[in-house]
C-alpha cells in the first residue's frame, strides 16, 4: 500500500517537474521571439538603409519615379514640424502636468484630466489627423506644414503631461515645506524647487515625445500632406520623413523603394537614439 | 517692478544640505516686494493648460460627430452592417473595415498574450538578475520603433517570406479540410488579414509584456517565498499565486494593446492590401481596416457623403478605441488601489 503511495507520489512529482520544465522552456522561447523581431527589423532597416543613403539623400530634392533624388525638403519639413510641434505641444503640456501634480491631486478636474490624459496617450493618431483636419484644413481650405504642427504638438500633450506628473510626484514633500516655510510663494516653489529637482525625469519626457512624433505619419496625412519642392512656407503643403516614405515604399519604383529604406533608416536611428538618451539621462539622476 | 530679488535665485539653488553658508544675518531681511498676483495668473495658466486637455477630447469627439453628420443622417446605425463601400454610386457602410480592424486586433491579441507572458515571466521568474535591464530596454526599444518601419519591413521583407514559408504550405495542408480550408484560401501572397494581424502582434507584444512585467512585480515577495517554501515549482508559482494576484493588472495590460491595435494605421496600412470587399473569411484575403481606409482615401475623398462616412468609420474608431482604453485604466487603477491597501 504504502509502495504504491510512493509510487503516486514520484509520478506525480515528475509531472509537476514536467510542467514546469515545458512552461520554463516556452517562457525562454517567448524572450527568444520577442528579441528575434527586433534584431530582424534592425538588422534589415541598416543593411537597407546605409544601401540606399548617399550624400544626395540629404542635398537632392525628393525626386520624381525613376529619377536621381534625394530627401532633402522631406528631412527638412519634418525637422520643422517637429521643432515647433515640441516648442507648442512642451509648455501647455508640462503646465497641465503641473496642475495635476501640485494643485489638481484631490479634484475632480484633477481626476478627470488624469483619466482623460491617459486615454489621449494611446488614443488612435488617425483621429487627431481627422480632428485637426476639420479644425484647420477644412476651414483655411488648404493642406498645411502648420495643421502638421498642431497635430503633432496635440500628440505631445499627452505625453508631457504624464511624465511631467510622475517625475513632480516623485519629489519629496519635505522639499516643498521647507520652502514654504521660508516664505516663498507657490509659483516659485513649483518653477525653482519641485520642476527644478524633477528637470531630468521631465527632459526625458520631452525626448520620448520628440521620438513618438518623429516617426508618426498618420496625422500628418491629411494635415500637411506633402511636397515634391523644398518649401519653408509653413502656410502651404510640406513635405515629412514619414510621409514620403509611405508614399515611397508603396510604389513599385526602385529607386523610390531605396530612398524610402534610406528615410526608415534614418527615423530609425534618430528615434533610437532618442530614447537611449533619455533613458540614460533618467538613470543618472 | 522687479518681482524677483537676486539673491532669492541663490537661496533656491543651494541644495539644503549645504545650508546657507556665508550669509551674514545680522538684520531680518527686507520684506521682498513679490508680485501678489503671480500666484494667482500661475494657478491659473496651470488649470487652463488642464481644461485645455479636457476641452481637446471634447473637441475630438465634437468635431468627429459634426464631420460625420452626413453620414449618420444617411445611414444612421445601419452604416455597421451595411458592406457596400462604393465612392462612385455613393454608396458606403463600414462593416468590411470594421470587421478587418477587428480581425486584425483579435490576431493580434492570440498571438501576443502568451508571448507576452512568457515575456513577462522570463523577466520576473527567471532571467538572472544582470540580464534583466538590457532585456527590458530591449523589449521597450521595440515599443519605440515607429510604427512605420514595420509597416515597411512588413511588406518588403516580411510578407514574401510569410507567404512563401507559411502560407502556401498551410494551404497545401488544409486544402479540403472544411471550415480550416476555408479560412486558409485565397491568394498567399504575403498581404492581407493575417500579415496585417503578424504584424500587429510584434508591435504590441513591447507594451502587453511591459505592463505585466511592472504588475507581476508587484505581488508580495512573501507570497512567493511562501508558495516556493512549500515546494512550488517556478511554473505554479506563476500561474497560482502571482497571475491570480495580478489578474486585473494583466487584462488592463492587454486591454491596452488591443486599444493600440485598433487605432494602428501605418502598420496595418502597408500589409492589409486595400480591398473593400468581404468575399471570403479567409485569412489569407486582401481586406481593409479603419485606419487603412482612412489613410488612404480620406486625403482625396471629396467632401460630401464620402468624406463623411470615413470621419463616421473614425468615429466608430475612436468610441471603440475609448472603451477598450479607459476599461483598461479602470483595471489597472483597482490593482494599484489594492496594492495600496495592502501594503
Amino acid at each position: 500500500m504504502s509502495a504504491e503511495l510512493q509510487a503516486l507520489r514520484a509520478r506525480r512529482h515528475a509531472g509537476r517537474k514536467r510542467t514546469n520544465f515545458i512552461a520554463l522552456a516556452l517562457s525562454l522561447m517567448a524572450m527568444a521571439f520577442g528579441l528575434v523581431w527586433l534584431v530582424w527589423i534592425l538588422v534589415e532597416t541598416v543593411r537597407l538603409g546605409i544601401d540606399g543613403l548617399t550624400l544626395a539623400t540629404f542635398t537632392q530634392m525628393t525626386p520624381p519615379p525613376q529619377e536621381a533624388g534625394g530627401l532633402a525638403n522631406a528631412i527638412m519639413g519634418s525637422l520643422m514640424m517637429v521643432g515647433l510641434a515640441t516648442a507648442i505641444g512642451t509648455p501647455v503640456g508640462i503646465m497641465a502636468g503641473i496642475y495635476l501634480a501640485e494643485y489638481g491631486q484631490k479634484g475632480w478636474l484633477g481626476s478627470v484630466t488624469r483619466f482623460i490624459n491617459d486615454i489621449l496617450l494611446s488614443a488612435p493618431s488617425i483621429v487627431v489627423g481627422l480632428f485637426i483636419y476639420s479644425m484647420v484644413v477644412a476651414r483655411m481650405h488648404s493642406f498645411s506644414g502648420w495643421a502638421g504642427v498642431l497635430a503633432l504638438a496635440l500628440i505631445v500633450v499627452p505625453v508631457v503631461i504624464r511624465t511631467t506628473e510622475n517625475m513632480l510626484s516623485l519629489v519629496p514633500n519635505a522639499l516643498r515645506e521647507a520652502a514654504y516655510a521660508l516664505g516663498t510663494p507657490k509659483w516659485r516653489v513649483i518653477l525653482t524647487i519641485t520642476l527644478k529637482s524633477a528637470r531630468a525625469g521631465v527632459i526625458t519626457g520631452i525626448l520620448l515625445a520628440v521620438a513618438r512624433i518623429s516617426g508618426e505619419t498618420a496625422p500628418l496625412l491629411f494635415t500637411a500632406l506633402s511636397n515634391q519642392f523644398w518649401s519653408a512656407d509653413l502656410s502651404s503643403p510640406m513635405a515629412s520623413l514619414p510621409v514620403t516614405i509611405f508614399k515611397f515604399a508603396m510604389s513599385p519604383y526602385e529607386n523610390w523603394q531605396k530612398l524610402a529604406w534610406a528615410g526608415v533608416f534614418l527615423i530609425t536611428a534618430g528615434v533610437l537614439v532618442l530614447n537611449i538618451i533619455a533613458r540614460t539621462m533618467f538613470r543618472q539622476r | 517692478m522687479t518681482a524677483i530679488l537676486p539673491a532669492d535665485i541663490d537661496d533656491a539653488d543651494v541644495p539644503p544640505s549645504r545650508g546657507v553658508k556665508g550669509r551674514p544675518m545680522t538684520n531680518p531681511p527686507s520684506r521682498r516686494v513679490m508680485a501678489p498676483w503671480a500666484d494667482a495668473v500661475f494657478a491659473t495658466l496651470a488649470r487652463a493648460a488642464a481644461i485645455l486637455t479636457l476641452a481637446l477630447l471634447v473637441g475630438i469627439i465634437g468635431s468627429l460627430v459634426v464631420g460625420a453628420w452626413p453620414a449618420i443622417k444617411a445611414y444612421g446605425i445601419s452604416f455597421l452592417w451595411r458592406t457596400e463601400w462604393d465612392p462612385v454610386q455613393e454608396q458606403f457602410g463600414g462593416l468590411v473595415m470594421i470587421y478587418g480592424t477587428l480581425m486584425t486586433s483579435f490576431i493580434a491579441l492570440l498571438i501576443a498574450v502568451p508571448v507576452s507572458f512568457g515575456i513577462a515571466m522570463f523577466l520576473t521568474e527567471l532571467s538572472p538578475s544582470w540580464l534583466k535591464r538590457p532585456l527590458g530596454i530591449a523589449v521597450e526599444l521595440l515599443a519605440a520603433v515607429p510604427s512605420i518601419v514595420y509597416g515597411m519591413w512588413g511588406l518588403l521583407v516580411f510578407g514574401p517570406l510569410l507567404a512563401t514559408y507559411v502560407q502556401q504550405p498551410l494551404q497545401s495542408i488544409t486544402q479540403g479540410v472544411p471550415y480550416i480550408g476555408a479560412l486558409f484560401s485565397g491568394p498567399p501572397v504575403g498581404i492581407g488579414i493575417l500579415s496585417a494581424g503578424i504584424i500587429l502582434a510584434i508591435m504590441i507584444i513591447p507594451f502587453i509584456a511591459s505592463v505585466m512585467r511592472d504588475v507581476f512585480e508587484v505581488t508580495p515577495p512573501l507570497l512567493k517565498e511562501s508558495a516556493y517554501g512549500l515546494g512550488s515549482t517556478t511554473w505554479e508559482v506563476v500561474w497560482k499565486v502571482v497571475l491570480p494576484y495580478t489578474k486585473t493588472g494583466v487584462v488592463g495590460g492587454i486591454m491596452l494593446g488591443l486599444g493600440r491595435a485598433l487605432g494602428e494605421t501605418m502598420a496595418v496600412t502597408f500589409v492589409i492590401g486595400n480591398m473593400n470587399q468581404l468575399n471570403s473569411l479567409s485569412v489569407f484575403e486582401a481586406a481593409n481596416s479603419i485606419t487603412s481606409a482612412l489613410a488612404n482615401e480620406f486625403a482625396e475623398a471629396g467632401e460630401g457623403l464620402h468624406q463623411a462616412s470615413l470621419v463616421y468609420l473614425g468615429l466608430i474608431l475612436f468610441f471603440i478605441t475609448f472603451v477598450v482604453l479607459a476599461f483598461s485604466k479602470v483595471l489597472l487603477a483597482r490593482l494599484k488601489k489594492s496594492e495600496g491597501a495592502r501594503a
